[in-house]
């Protein structure tokens, strides 16, 4: 920020109708202290309203975030566990780090790569009745690609395997797509 | 055969740039005219050397050889022609050979069309375009080498990913990588005024169209991938401040920007360090975009697949290049002489504070793109910063950006008169009240932002509407006057005039798709309906076919309003004929008043779908906003001060007018 203030000191000029180089200074440091100011006050005021924490199932299980705080959980679709309720289009399904599983309430279409054995990202909430109500399932564009936080929370349960499979999909797992060079 | 000759044209394209980046600089610096000239072919030999690369991959896949590992990957013998040549550049290998592709086209251009640039200003521009060249070609070579082979070859590929094949992709990455490294050209002019020590009115009109192109070319981009991610589905609409959409934004910003400051650098020989500055960072910027893309290290809803030797190579590019140019930035840019006097209240001034603004939205979405990566570096916790933090932080910063872009035209250079300026925009004033008040008689239940957006919009759009007629003495002088003040008007102003009202359309569309979205899941049975708003969905059928390499089950929803057929929407689920998860096609009804959006989902077994509607309002005008912007920026660019050997008169001209 300091350059405009360079860019802005005249040379031929000089001050002239009472505007000095001071002046005039001080009024861009006063405006871009301000802006700073603003911007860091809007980032702080976020930081403690709107930033989504990532929670493996196990944490969720071992400390409940409170009703209605917007959370994300990561893990995998649990083999078998997906059902169809109703004819409201909700469906129910357990995410789990192969340690702890919770279970998951979405009412919506699951997107193209949501399976059971996959890996997959959820958003939303616990309600008062402790169950988890998604407003998002997060799809990925490639199918080989594991979301870090799921690895995390994987490794975290130390489920990890570094190569293979996580679980009976064959999809799922750390392989990475192209070659590498040679 | 080719593929390997397409192999080696790579090699000699690295050596040939090898050469280009070192020869021409120590020319420039020992005063060697020879050494200077190099510069000039070697470009020119690279671009060469790198199309053939190019055409012998487009040839790899549209031939289907399998034995090629990328084409393996990515391509199928079944797939349609366009996703082949599409596919080529759908994957990280592929896509950095169309970087580096671009990266020598450009600098082609500067070396046979540059002839009005001196020697040794463009043999030093060459020299640091050779520079980024080498430095993405080792990468290629060393890490990501489009042209490795298999053994034995397979017979048949593994397609590409499904959800890529679409039109979106022939055009939306080319058209990002152009503005991504379009830059690399402003960054290149900038390092070589730092190198010469002299910025001045002929370098900033030498660096504005390439800033112009770059900035042309990413909103476009941005609109293309912006309109993708909303007819896919899972991909979270059309902007969801994912890491990936915010790497493309963030050098749009910069390339704002710096489009407003090299402005004040051409007319008032102001400003210059800061140019260089934000040249500087627009590149840096985009670089950053392509490390987020391509390390994984940010968990992203478009991320490929993560390769960590990739993601470390492309931080020491990084490292280097941006390390490099900011320390040379740090020792050189003081002997920059500085000129211009203005006020702060003048055109000058308020360009500033539209870089001061621009600057500082760049700074909150870096920060809130990078600090789930910082926290987790630092064993914070991991989190996830999403919309609401862009909302609450973005939002209220960008809203006096908007309030200021109606006003900054109307002040004067040097010295302007704010309430002279705002007595003019009494129209924008009553257009804003006038938006408030439609938008509480046709919207219920709006929130405070529904309002300020509208209000904004209108403001936005009237004040630059009345700018324009001001220039033309609209009304103030006679018809016949008035006209051929229109037709001699400079083409930059029309450009400015079309991006600033296309930025109002664009206002109008985020407003209304945020404050009025409906939604709608519900199983239907053949022959149900379901209402939204005051249209009703009723599914007639769904019907299975089979088209080229996939299979696909086709609802028919017909909409009705009073009674009265709407449209018919036929959203499908495919199942791409090599095994892969089955994907959803939306079947979208626009119109400028809202889109409709029908999405079919798996069926309940007992004879139902589940079928999803939505209603989005307004939501067209973003992308007409944006196609309006992107125009604006092809108009400007087709000024003709920017071509090649402008008689000097023109620009006396224009200037004038742009005074006035």
């Amino acid at each position: 920020m300091t350059d405009i203030k360079a860019g802005m000191a005249p040379i031929g000029g000089g001050p002239r109708r009472g505007m000095t180089r001071k002046t005039r200074r001080l009024y861009l440091v006063i405006v871009s202290l301000l802006l700073l100011g603003a911007a860091v006050g809007l980032v702080l005021m976020a930081l403690r309203q709107d930033i989504v924490f990532f929670l493996s199932p196990t944490e969720l299980a071992t400390k409940p975030p409170a009703p209605g705080r917007l959370i994300r959980v990561g893990g995998l679709v649990e083999q078998g566990s997906l059902q169809k309720l109703g004819s409201d289009g909700t469906v129910l399904f357990k995410v789990t780090d192969l340690t702890k599983s919770i279970e998951v309430r979405y009412r919506g279409i699951l997107p193209d790569l949501f399976r059971e054995g996959q890996g997959v990202v959820i958003e939303g909430s616990v309600n008062e009745q402790g169950d988890f109500i998604a407003s998002e399932v997060l799809a990925k564009h490639d199918e080989k690609y594991m979301p870090p936080e799921v690895a995390k929370a994987l490794k975290a349960s130390g489920r990890w395997q570094e190569t293979g499979n996580q679980t009976g999909s064959p999809e799922t797992g750390t392989s990475q797509t192209g070659t590498s060079a040679q | 055969m080719i593929t390997e000759l397409g192999h080696y044209a790579l090699v000699l394209a690295l050596i040939l740039s090898l050469a280009q980046a070192v020869i021409p600089l120590v020319g420039a610096q020992r005063n060697l005219r020879p050494w200077m000239a190099l510069a000039q072919p070697a470009a020119v030999g690279q671009f060469f050397f790198l199309g053939f690369s190019f055409l012998a991959l487009i040839h790899a896949y549209v031939v289907s050889d399998f034995s090629v590992a990328a084409v393996y990957e990515n391509s199928h013998s079944a797939q349609p022609l366009i996703y082949k040549i599409a596919g080529a550049w759908g994957n990280h290998e592929g896509s950095l050979l169309l970087w580096v592709v671009i990266l020598a086209l450009f600098g082609a251009l500067v070396a046979l069309f540059g002839d009005n640039l001196p020697l040794r200003l463009k043999s030093r521009v060459l020299a640091v375009q050779a520079m980024v060249a080498v430095g993405f070609l080792l990468f290629m070579l060393l890490t990501s080498n489009p042209f490795a082979r298999l053994d034995p070859a397979p017979l048949e590929g593994r397609q590409l990913n499904p959800l890529l094949q679409d039109p979106g992709l022939a055009f939306h990455p080319p058209m990002l990588y152009l503005g991504y490294v379009g830059l690399s050209m402003s960054f290149s002019f900038a390092i070589a005024a730092l190198i010469e020590g002299k910025v001045d009115a002929a370098w900033a009109r030498w660096v504005r169209p390439w800033t112009l192109l770059s900035w042309t070319a990413l909103t476009c981009g941005i609109v293309l991938g912006s309109r993708w991610a909303y007819y896919e589905l899972g991909w979270g609409g059309w902007w969801y401040w994912d890491p990936v959409e915010n790497a493309s934004f963030m050098p749009w910003l910069m390339a704002t920007a710096l489009l407003h400051s090299a402005i004040v650098v051409e007319k008032r020989d102001s400003l210059k360090a800061w140019t260089i500055l934000l040249a500087i960072l627009g590149f840096a910027f985009s670089m950053l975009g392509t490390f987020l893309v391509r390390s994984g290290v940010i968990t992203s809803v478009h991320a490929f697949a993560q390769d960590p030797a990739r993601g470390l190579f492309i931080l020491a590019l990084l490292v280097i290049a941006i390390g490099g140019s900011l320390s040379l930035f740090a020792w050189r840019a003081p002997i920059l002489r500085q000129g211009g006097f203005f006020a702060p209240i003048s055109r000058e001034g308020a360009l500033v504070l539209n870089n001061l603004l621009l600057a500082v939205l760049a700074a909150t979405v870096l920060f809130g793109t990078l600090a789930p990566l910082i926290l987790s570096v630092m064993n914070l916790g991991t989190i996830s910063v999403g919309p609401p933090y862009f909302q609450t932080v973005f939002v209220p910063i960008a809203m006096p950006l908007v309030l200021l872009t109606a006003i900054g035209p109307f002040l004067g250079w040097k010295r302007g008169d704010l309430p002279g300026a705002l007595q003019r925009l009494t129209a924008a004033g009553i257009a804003a009240v006038v938006a408030i008040a439609v938008t509480w008689y046709l919207a219920d239940g709006t929130s405070f932002m529904a309002f300020a957006g509208m209000a904004l919009a209108g403001w936005l759009l009237v004040g630059t509407l009345s700018e324009w007629a001001a220039r033309v003495k609209l009304g103030r002088t006679s018809a016949g006057n008035s006209w051929s003040r229109a037709v001699n008007l400079p083409r930059a102003a029309y450009g400015m005039t079309l991006a600033h009202a296309g930025l109002a359309l664009a206002i109008i569309g985020m407003t209304g798709s945020i404050a009025w979205k409906q939604e709608k899941v519900v199983v239907l049975h053949i022959g149900e309906a379901v209402e939204v708003g005051d249209i009703s969905y009723r599914l007639d059928d769904v019907r299975d076919l089979t088209v080229d390499n996939y299979m696909a089950e086709r609802a028919t929803i017909t909409a009705l309003e009073d009674g009265q057929v709407l449209t018919v929407l036929k959203p499908e689920r495919r199942q791409y004929l090599v095994p892969s998860p089955p994907t959803t096609e939306s079947a979208i009804h626009s119109s400028l008043a809202k889109d409709i959006y029908a999405v079919i989902g798996e069926p309940d077994g007992k004879g139902g779908w589940t079928v999803r509607i939505y209603h989005e309002p307004l939501v067209l005008w973003i992308w007409l906003g944006g196609g309006l912007m992107a125009l604006g920026g092809i108009v400007s660019l087709s000024d003709r001060r920017y071509r090649v050997g402008a008689p000097s008169k023109v620009m006396a001209g224009s200037k004038a007018a742009v005074k006035a």
